[in-house]
């Protein structure tokens, strides 16, 4: 059942620092309990989070994590959104290679944590920063 | 102001010998063929029947409005309790839809009337729309609520050994269900302390690719946390199909049978041994 | 922050148990405390307990197979225990196989292992 997709609830942290990036993931965690993630679920999704708000910090130069829930037809997920104005990504593909990494991660950041959600978008351009949108249903 | 009017015109009309009511319930009444009580169909139908003329008086005749919220929420209730009894959506919808019969214009209704009538027709139309809606939403409920059951009823996990537990696979897998099942199966080895699993898929009649990926995930799944897992019963068909797919089970242990997998965990387990292991 | 994770010494054995979500300079901190600690101690067993962890990032999941490989290479093993269902699950699907780094269920069947190890090793008890 699909309908129009409605989002409740929404919620900012910037990330500008490590701590920042346990507060992100904290908060993407009550979310996933209040909407209702299995266990599995919102340990995949925190774990995204986790690996996204990460390269915010470091690949982005810091930003914005905006979470919420959404709501389409009966279905009701955690909608989570990462910003920076950082140097942006030039080869979007190239990114979502797994094992590629332009810093000294192990380059399974964006490409695992696609994996791990259920849509997943990618927005960024060589200067204008990067902006990923994560979404978790609830099955 | 035409809507006022109407609506003040409507509200007459339904209370205009107190008929209405009864008339509404023997309509429903006849067309559910007395599979629900007369006393209960009353109630119901009064409820609304009050329900619809509070909100008419308030002066509206569009049903999304506030004054409607104790109608809807009255369908609401109407179409569940119908959906649960296993009537049909026509079934459920001919309880609004009977409504609107009663006050069908005759040859005498005057012009106004017919208008009025019109208006009614369109709210009762919107209103019975809304409650098969409901009532395919409560059908969902049922359904989703059934599956889960029957998935909790065809994944148990059972201890075969000190420290050695299997998951018997009986039926057609789909991705939903072997991610169940092998969630379940990891935890049972937290809660039994098993360093070792036996995925027996004796009774799957085919595997795709999917869940092949599955069940390889699980398997290095319950590596990361520490125990061993062996897979038993692949049919020969199983065992062509996965061939074909390209599918590898790598280093992980496969046996013929359940009780070959068992000989094998517990030869290679002195330690899941009670007595004579070699440690 | 100047937290830092508690490293104890059990025995021949260094043992650490994470209890809070950690953030990653204290997860660096800790990569460097237990191979400093391992050559400082002798020791030649980790027992890394994850039990109170609700996720293992690519962060984290570097950090342990890191410590694994920095330990065998200082004549110690490592083994890490407690990983919870949901977070072995996520760790198959992010990608990381954690190769290299031992794992146990529990803290006990952990430091058998480890028992196991040694007897091998020295052909002793």
């Amino acid at each position: 059942m699909t309908g129009p997709r409605v989002v409740e609830d929404e919620q900012s942290v910037p990330i500008g620092s490590n701590d920042d990036v346990v507060r992100a993931r904290q908060t993407v965690r009550t979310y996933a309990q209040q909407c209702g993630l299995s266990l599995v679920d919102q340990t995949k999704l925190v774990t995204a989070a986790s690996e996204l708000a990460r390269n915010t910090l470091v690949y982005g130069g810091g930003g914005l994590m905006r979470c919420a829930a959404v709501r389409s037809g009966a279905r009701v997920g955690v909608h989570a959104v990462f910003e920076d104005s950082g140097p942006g990504i030039a080869d979007l593909d190239l990114a979502l290679t797994d094992g590629w990494t332009s810093g000294g991660g192990l380059g399974l950041g964006l490409s695992g944590a696609r994996r791990l959600v259920d849509e997943f978008e990618l927005r960024s351009e060589p200067g204008s920063g990067t902006k990923v949108s994560v979404t978790k249903w609830a099955r | 102001m035409a809507v006022e009017r109407a609506s003040e015109r409507l509200v007459e009309l339904l209370t205009r010998d107190g008929a209405v009511q009864e008339q509404w319930v023997a309509a429903v009444a006849a067309s559910l063929g007395g599979r629900i009580s007369r006393a209960e169909l009353e109630r119901e139908l009064s409820d609304l029947y009050q329900a619809l003329l509070q909100a008419l008086d308030k002066g509206g005749l569009d049903w999304q409005d506030e004054a409607y919220s104790e109608v809807r929420a009255l369908l609401v209730e109407l179409s569940r309790s119908r959906a649960r009894h296993g009537f049909t959506p026509t079934e459920t919808a001919v309880s609004v839809f009977a409504g609107k019969d009663v006050l069908e214009p005759t040859a005498d209704s005057t012009a106004e009337d017919t208008a009025a009538y019109l208006q009614l027709a369109r709210l009762f139309d919107a209103l019975g729309l809304f409650t098969i809606e409901a009532y395919a939403r409560t059908r969902e409920e049922i359904i989703s609520a059934q599956a889960e059951q029957l998935l909790e009823l065809s994944t148990p996990v059972v201890k075969l050994w000190e420290g050695v537990v299997a998951v018997p696979l009986v039926g057609t897998l789909d991705s939903a269900r072997t991610q169940v099942v092998m969630e379940k199966l990891l935890q049972s080895l937290v809660d039994s302390e098993s360093e070792h699993a036996i995925i027996d898929i004796t009774g799957v009649p085919a595997v795709d690719t999917e869940v092949a990926q599955h069940l390889l995930k699980t398997v290095v799944a319950a590596r990361l946390m520490g125990a061993e897992c062996t897979i038993s019963g692949i049919r020969p068909q199983i065992a062509q199909t996965l061939v074909a797919l390209g599918v590898q089970f790598g280093d992980i242990v496969t046996k013929a049978t359940l009780a070959d997998a068992l000989r094998h965990v517990l030869q290679h387990s002195g330690a899941a041994l009670p007595s004579g292991g070699d440690r | 922050m100047s937290d830092r994770v508690p490293v104890l010494k059990i025995g021949q054995v260094l043992l650490v148990s994470i209890q809070v979500d950690l953030e990653d300079q204290i997860v660096l901190d800790l990569q460097d405390d237990l191979a400093e600690r391992i050559v400082a101690t002798g020791a030649n067993g980790v027992v890394i307990d994850i039990t109170a962890l609700e996720i293992v990032d690519s962060f984290v999941g570097r950090m342990l197979a890191n410590t694994a490989a920095i330990s065998r290479m200082l004549d110690a093993e490592t083994v890490v225990v407690g990983m919870r269902p949901a977070v072995a699950i996520t760790l198959v699907e992010l990608g990381l196989s954690l190769g290299g780094v031992r794992t146990a269920l529990t803290l006990e069947k952990g430091l058998a292992l480890l028992e196991r190890d040694r007897t091998a090793r020295t052909g002793r008890p």
